[in-house]
């Protein structure tokens, strides 16, 4: 019993970590793609948030079936939120990837402290 | 048994998101960010977030790899070395973890059914929306009806995003872009890829207009739907050239949707304001308001649709053509 109700924190842990994951891939990397890899996983976690406060137990994806009585059904609030994050979450990222294809033309590198050398 | 399976899959994930920035080779880098995506999804089917999952599935795992190996075939495949920092970086990112993760003990238990996001809003949208919008899906009810004004931020999000990346690679004017159409070749000569992918593009769209208009039942949506068409149209830009692939949807016709789709989910705002009720309330559109709700919730979606289907391509298109540039 008490080991369950310790595993009921794994997710929330999962996403700690992976939050520090992708955060450490941000500050120490010095690859301008690598930082914008940790910043999508940084983003992920906070998805993996949102959708584990969702959950009921014993519930069902929020769906109504016809004649199904006294169905209990997760969150849907939160399900909404990060499904218009993660398209969203898609397109800012392109435009980042977009500025460092730009810098890579101009500077010939994608290598931060190599960009700052040469301004 | 499922709870198993979950522990399992957020394993997986922690040691996916490690090996991620661990490796050197961007190229691995972002293939196991592709996994790393899948894993997520799986997860979210686990949470009950069906909607979710296929959204994850259709854009972390396809579209985003899509345009991260496209942005890495016009940079560097290696990241370089580099010494110091790592330690101090490792130091400050392990004491966050441990303040993150001492705050969880705070956090309601996994599916407390007493956890306080679950007392405000949520069981009313639960139990009106039989009443008032009478669909199935309770995920599209609130997207699309009681929080519309957040998706129609959001679709202006993506437009905004699509346009800037627009501006930063500078497309050139088409009839420059067909000229070079005999270059970017594809898989045209790989039989196999080419043989099975042609079979998989008319599946891959049908099952997109599934998802569409199926969004009212099941899990789907124009958000899911927008990234499966784009997914389709992209392998075929893959199998067959870009260039092929600007001869079947031109670029006109991309931008068409982008401008179209984000201008119609903002036209139904204001004919409802016209017919007399607020802004993005469709129970003026009909005479009947729950059958009004239904049709503005079918029409917002294929504008949303249209528009990150259109935003999406023009994206890939932009990568894409700045590759063949001199």
């Amino acid at each position: 019993m008490k080991l369950l109700e310790l595993l009921g924190y794994y997710n929330y842990w999962v996403f700690a970590i992976t939050l520090m994951i992708g955060l450490y891939a941000v500050i120490s990397k010095a690859n301008l793609i690598k930082k914008l890899i940790g910043l999508s996983i940084f983003q992920s976690a906070v998805f993996l948030m949102y959708i584990t406060m969702d959950k009921v137990e014993g519930g069902t994806a929020p769906i109504i079936q016809a004649g199904v009585e006294g169905q209990i059904y997760s969150n849907p609030l939160p399900q909404v939120l990060i499904l218009t994050a993660i398209v969203v979450g898609v397109s800012t990222l392109a435009l980042g990837l977009a500025i460092v294809v730009r810098i890579n033309e101009r500077y010939g590198t994608i290598e931060e402290h190599e960009i700052l050398d040469a301004d | 048994m499922i709870f198993v399976f979950a522990l399992f899959l957020l394993t997986l994930l922690v040691i996916t998101a490690i090996a991620i920035v661990r490796t050197e080779n961007l190229f691995v880098s972002v293939m196991l960010t592709s996994i790393f995506s899948l894993l997520m999804a799986a997860n979210f089917f686990i949470l009950d977030a069906a909607d979710v999952a296929l959204t994850e599935a259709a854009v972390g795992a396809g579209i985003t790899t899509v345009i991260f190996l496209s942005a890495l075939a016009l940079t560097a495949e290696r990241e370089k070395r580099r010494a110091g920092g790592q330690l101090i970086a490792l130091g400050a990112v392990g004491i966050l973890a441990a303040l993150i993760i001492y705050a969880t003990f705070d956090k309601p238990r996994l599916g407390d059914p007493e956890a306080p996001v679950h007392q405000h809003v949520a069981p009313w949208y639960l139990e009106k929306t039989p009443e008032y919008i009478d669909i199935p899906n309770v995920v599209t009810a609130i997207l699309s009806s009681y929080r519309g004004y957040d998706t129609l931020g959001e679709v202006f999000v993506v437009f905004t995003a699509c346009i800037g990346v627009l501006f930063i690679l500078g497309v050139r004017p088409p009839e420059q872009t067909a000229t070079r159409s005999a270059e970017s070749g594809g898989l045209r000569h790989h039989l196999i890829p080419q043989v099975v992918g042609r079979l998989l593009v008319p599946f891959i769209v049908l099952f997109g207009l599934y998802t569409q208009f199926h969004g009212e039942y099941g899990p789907g949506g124009g958000f899911q739907a927008g990234a499966i068409i784009a997914t389709g149209v992209i392998l075929y830009a893959l199998l067959e050239g870009e260039g092929e692939a600007l001869r079947a949807v031109p670029r006109s016709v991309l931008l068409g949707l982008v401008v179209g789709g984000a201008l119609l989910y903002g036209a139904v705002g204001v004919v409802c304001m016209l017919m007399g009720g607020a802004f993005l309330d469709y129970s003026v559109l009909s005479a009947d308001p729950v059958w009004g709700q239904q049709l503005g919730i079918i029409i917002i979606e294929a504008g949303v649709g249209m528009a990150v289907c259109g935003a999406l391509l023009s994206i890939f298109h932009a990568f894409a053509a700045r590759g063949t540039q001199p």
